[in-house]
């Protein structure tokens, strides 16, 4: 097998807080084929960003890995001086992130901020202004000459997106992180930007880490999935399997409360009893215990470990 | 951009035109003539008609607006009832004094402050920190004169490091720096701390700011994102508050024009004051105002020019 | 009233963490009680002239030396706190108190009203505040009760402006929009609802205005503006000790430090005043 362009193996990421210590991450297994679409899935707190800062090494400065690896092409990540994880920022490792009405900086032309991307290129400058141009053309972005010499806050959330996409694309990357790029955009905008990146993944072939919260759009863009809760790999499997025949409980009731399955018309909206557990003060045994439905006595004792073949579960009571 | 500098421009303008009619209003509307004023209670009544007829002070008052706009667009600013000479000739003369030294403290301040502010921002809690923020709480509000005095008294009479008094010698750059050093010190020290503060405050906020986490995550160098990314927005608020500054400097100037007996715009207006010299007096008094005005409005211009959000709106967010 | 003692028992809990604001405090109530007292605590009469003993070093009689018409300057100093502490008090109580009405009306009554008092305030923003004032008292005269009208004037539109802001910002706030679609009059939500919010910002900003309205009163008594002579007064003893400068630094020292003293003692107060009511209020300084 090819060697994977992510591989993240019992990785635990704590923050060191006043009130005592926050374990955000707990042995996390992850990994991503080269060239291929994984999508995270989780609600929020369940440690998406603190993954996302942990694989590019941007933490905060009270965190602390306390254990794991993270393989970027074969490479530990975690073993790398400063210098050489900043040289793979931008370059091999690239971000979008999930608000495009900040993510930009107001007061620079999008040109400067496209160009200072490729600041590592030694071309000169003509050449890196036709390239971003080229990006700009291929996320859909009219008239990109002209956009060039535009702020941010002269362009829609949408288009200010797709920008940060051509940019992040540019560097034509070997694994591209997308941190619920389409969340604070409409439904209709949504679907255009995930029909490019599926056009664009196609086209430049590098490996996608996708998160969102929307489980159609996950369905629609990724191969496999993995469903996160407070800090933990739930269950993970290619997006059919997991999708129509989800093994966690946690999975089988964020599918329930997914609004785009409810078939009946109804008063009433599903949801999860219960709320995230204090990750100051984790209960032994199972984290998603308190507001499991199916658990038995083991589930307080031992926590499940992540078993599996392709579809891989951390569940008691899975296949009972 | 320039649909704003039009804008901006005429409301500069109107608000100097209103200041003006201000002044003129002030003046004649003192109780007491200003003859008797300036040639003292006992001058005879054919002197003091002579001295009103020179001044144009004998005729209805909205001829003399009328005659005071139209000289003031012209230029004219009035004949010196003692030298005879032209009110703006005298003016003009002693202007640059004043704005070499505005620039030099401000120059100094800004050049001394921002990066005092950057770095402080960059090391919180160390050393330069905590002393740059207890300067710059305090230094700000001491009158400028005191400093001025205080520094004259120790780095120019007791120390000798620095001469006590005039400008230098015309065409001599050296002893005209020299002169200007303590002057220059006296109105900008209360400065460098303001602007550090502020800097460091800004440059605290940007930091945390979303698109400085994307730079950094697409691997920028740490120097460009401080210096291009965060400190470029960091410190707008220092060019907006140098615009309103200049009118306390102005002002400062005054007293360290007195104390350090140069010359300039505020030792004349002094010397005009105390010797009742109205048309010097007014003619001071609107020159400064409109350079104030035209100030602030230069800042507002580059502030706009730095921040594009500004130029539609007029906020910043 | 028990709430609001508990405000001011939380504020100071608060305050006693700061040191900075700590001293400001100590140093302003020091100031305080030296001008208050002042006829009381003084060794000499301050317009008592001796002209054995002129210019004088510190010494035990002397404790800040004398000036050129030998007196003690020791006595001038805390006799011209008087003066400033009254012109401080007059003038910012005044000028807040105008500034607040028309504040609120820019910030609350019609458009028109608004455009028309934030063009007379830019007016008279519009002025470099010395040349102003050395402008109006070249027309009437130095005299004391110019300084202060002079302060006020130019103080007018710094309050006016702040309390427009915060006015305008208040204004917008649903309960107020309550308040106003339950039929309640405009002076009685400016009274209970926008008043209460402004006062915290207003006293705060009063608090920093002290060293500038006693700095210009300095200023324009050493300029030989304000005060006449022979009342002491800050600048009144500096301007006489920079004309003997090189006979004796003591006038001009002693003369300096109760003006830094209320510089840094004020601003560290409202400082650290404003860190504690709140501290988004940063950088709304009226005066620079």
């Amino acid at each position: 097998m090819a060697t994977p362009a992510l591989d993240i193996r019992n990785l635990s990421v704590s923050y060191q807080t006043d009130r005592g210590e926050l374990r955000a991450l707990r042995n996390i297994n992850l990994q991503i084929p080269a060239g291929r679409i994984i999508g995270i899935v989780g609600e929020s707190g369940c440690g998406k960003s603190t993954l996302i800062s942990a694989i590019i090494r941007l933490l905060a400065p009270n965190a602390r890995i306390s254990e794991g690896e993270i393989l970027f092409r074969g490479d530990d990540l975690l073993g790398l001086d400063p210098k050489a994880m900043r040289a793979l920022r931008g370059n091999e490792i690239s971000v979008v992130f999930q608000d495009p009405m900040t993510s930009l900086n107001p007061v620079l032309t999008i040109g400067r901020q496209m160009l200072d991307v490729q600041h590592r290129e030694k071309h000169p400058k003509a050449k890196k202004r036709a390239r971003a141009i080229k990006m700009l053309e291929r996320v859909g972005i009219p008239d990109p000459a002209e956009q060039l010499n535009r702020y941010p806050h002269h362009l829609s959330g949408g288009m200010r997106q797709r920008v940060a996409i051509a940019m992040a694309l540019m560097t034509d990357p070997g694994l591209l992180i997308a941190d619920e790029p389409t969340t604070a955009l409409d439904a209709t905008l949504e679907a255009q930007i995930i029909y490019r990146l599926q056009q664009l993944q196609r086209d430049f072939g590098c490996a996608i880490l996708f998160i969102s919260h929307h489980l159609g759009v996950i369905a629609e863009l990724c191969d496999e999935v993995v469903v996160m809760y407070a800090g933990e790999v739930v269950e993970s499997g290619t997006t059919r399997d997991v999708f129509l025949k989800p093994q966690h409980p946690y999975t089988r009731k964020l599918l329930d409360c997914d609004p785009a399955r409810i078939k009946q018309a109804t008063r009433k909206l599903p949801v999860i009893d219960g709320s995230l557990p204090d990750l100051l003060e984790l209960p032994g045994g199972c984290v998603f215990r308190p507001r499991c439905d199916r658990c038995i006595e083991t589930c307080a004792i031992e926590r499940p470990e992540l078993k599996g073949d392709r579809h891989r579960v951390a569940c008691h009571v899975a296949g009972l | 951009m320039l649909q704003f500098i039009a804008r901006r421009s005429l409301l500069a303008l109107f608000i100097l035109l209103l200041a003006v009619t201000l002044l003129f209003a002030m003046i004649h509307m003192m109780p007491g003539d200003p003859a008797s004023a300036i040639l003292g209670p006992k001058a005879s009544p054919e002197l003091k008609a002579e001295l009103n007829q020179r001044m144009g002070l004998d005729q209805p008052l909205l001829t003399q607006l009328g005659r005071f706009y139209t000289d003031l667009a012209r230029g004219d600013l009035g004949i010196d009832v003692f030298t005879n000479r032209e009110v703006s000739e005298i003016v003009f003369e002693q202007l640059p004094y004043t704005l070499v030294l505005v620039l030099a403290a401000i120059g100094g301040a800004t050049l001394l402050g921002i990066p005092l502010g950057c770095f402080s921002a960059i090391r919180r809690n160390s050393l330069l920190d905590r002393v740059t923020a207890v300067m710059s709480v305090g230094f700000i509000a001491i009158p400028t004169f005191v400093i001025a005095l205080y520094l004259l008294l120790w780095l120019s009479v007791k120390w000798r490091w620095f001469p006590a008094m005039g400008a230098g010698a015309s065409g001599d750059f050296v002893d005209q720096a020299r002169h200007l050093v303590l002057p220059a010190i006296a109105l900008g020290l209360g400065w460098v701390g303001y602007i550090a503060r502020l800097v460091r405050a800004s440059m605290l906020e940007v930091m945390e700011e979303n698109h400085i986490r994307t730079a950094r995550a697409f691997g920028l160098p740490e120097r460009t994102i401080i210096v291009h990314y965060a400190l470029r927005i960091a410190v707008l608020p220092t060019v907006a508050i140098l615009g309103m500054g200049i009118g306390t400097m102005l002002s400062g100037a005054l007293f360290a024009e007195i104390v350090f007996s140069r010359p300039g715009i505020g030792k004349l207006l002094h010397e005009a004051v105390m010797t009742r010299n109205y048309p010097v007096v007014m003619g001071s008094v609107v020159v400064t105002t409109g350079f104030f005005v035209l100030s602030t409005l230069v800042s507002d211009i580059i502030n706009a020019a730095l921040d594009p959000r500004l130029r539609e709106t007029g906020r910043s967010s | 009233m028990s709430v609001q003692r508990g405000v001011i028992a939380e504020i100071f809990g608060r305050l006693r963490k700061d040191s900075l604001g700590m001293t400001g405090l100590v140093i302003v109530v020091v100031i305080l009680l030296a001008s208050i007292f002042a006829p009381v605590l003084t060794p000499h009469d301050p317009l008592e002239v001796d002209v054995y003993n002129r210019l004088v070093s510190p010494s035990w009689q002397h404790w800040l030396g004398t000036d050129q018409l030998g007196r003690d300057v020791l006595s001038r100093v805390l006799f011209g706190g008087r003066i400033a502490l009254k012109v401080a008090l007059v003038a910012i109580s005044v000028s807040m108190a105008v500034g607040l009405l028309l504040g609120m009306m820019a910030g609350f009554g019609p458009k028109w009203l608004d455009r028309l008092l934030v063009i007379c305030f830019d007016t008279l923003r519009s002025f470099p505040t010395i040349m102003f004032a050395l402008a109006i008292v070249a027309l009437t005269g130095p005299s004391l009760n110019t300084v202060i009208g002079v302060i006020i004037i130019t103080s007018i539109p710094v309050y006016g402006r702040i309390v427009r802001t915060q006015t305008q910002a208040l204004r917008e706030n649903d309960f107020i929009l309550a308040e106003r679609a339950m039929g309640a009059s405009t002076a009685r939500i400016l009274r209970d609802h926008i008043l209460p919010n402004i006062a915290a910002p207003l006293l705060i900003l009063a608090s920093m205005d002290v060293p500038a309205v006693v700095g210009m009163e300095a200023g324009l008594s050493f300029l030989g503006l304000g005060v006449t002579p022979p009342t002491p007064s800050w600048g009144n003893i500096l301007s006489d000790g920079y004309s003997y400068l090189r006979n004796s630094p003591w006038p001009i020292i002693a003369g300096g430090i109760p003006l830094i003293l209320v510089t840094l003692g004020f601003t560290f107060f409202g400082e650290s005043l404003r860190d504690i009511l709140d501290p988004k209020l940063r950088g709304k300084d009226g005066k620079g």
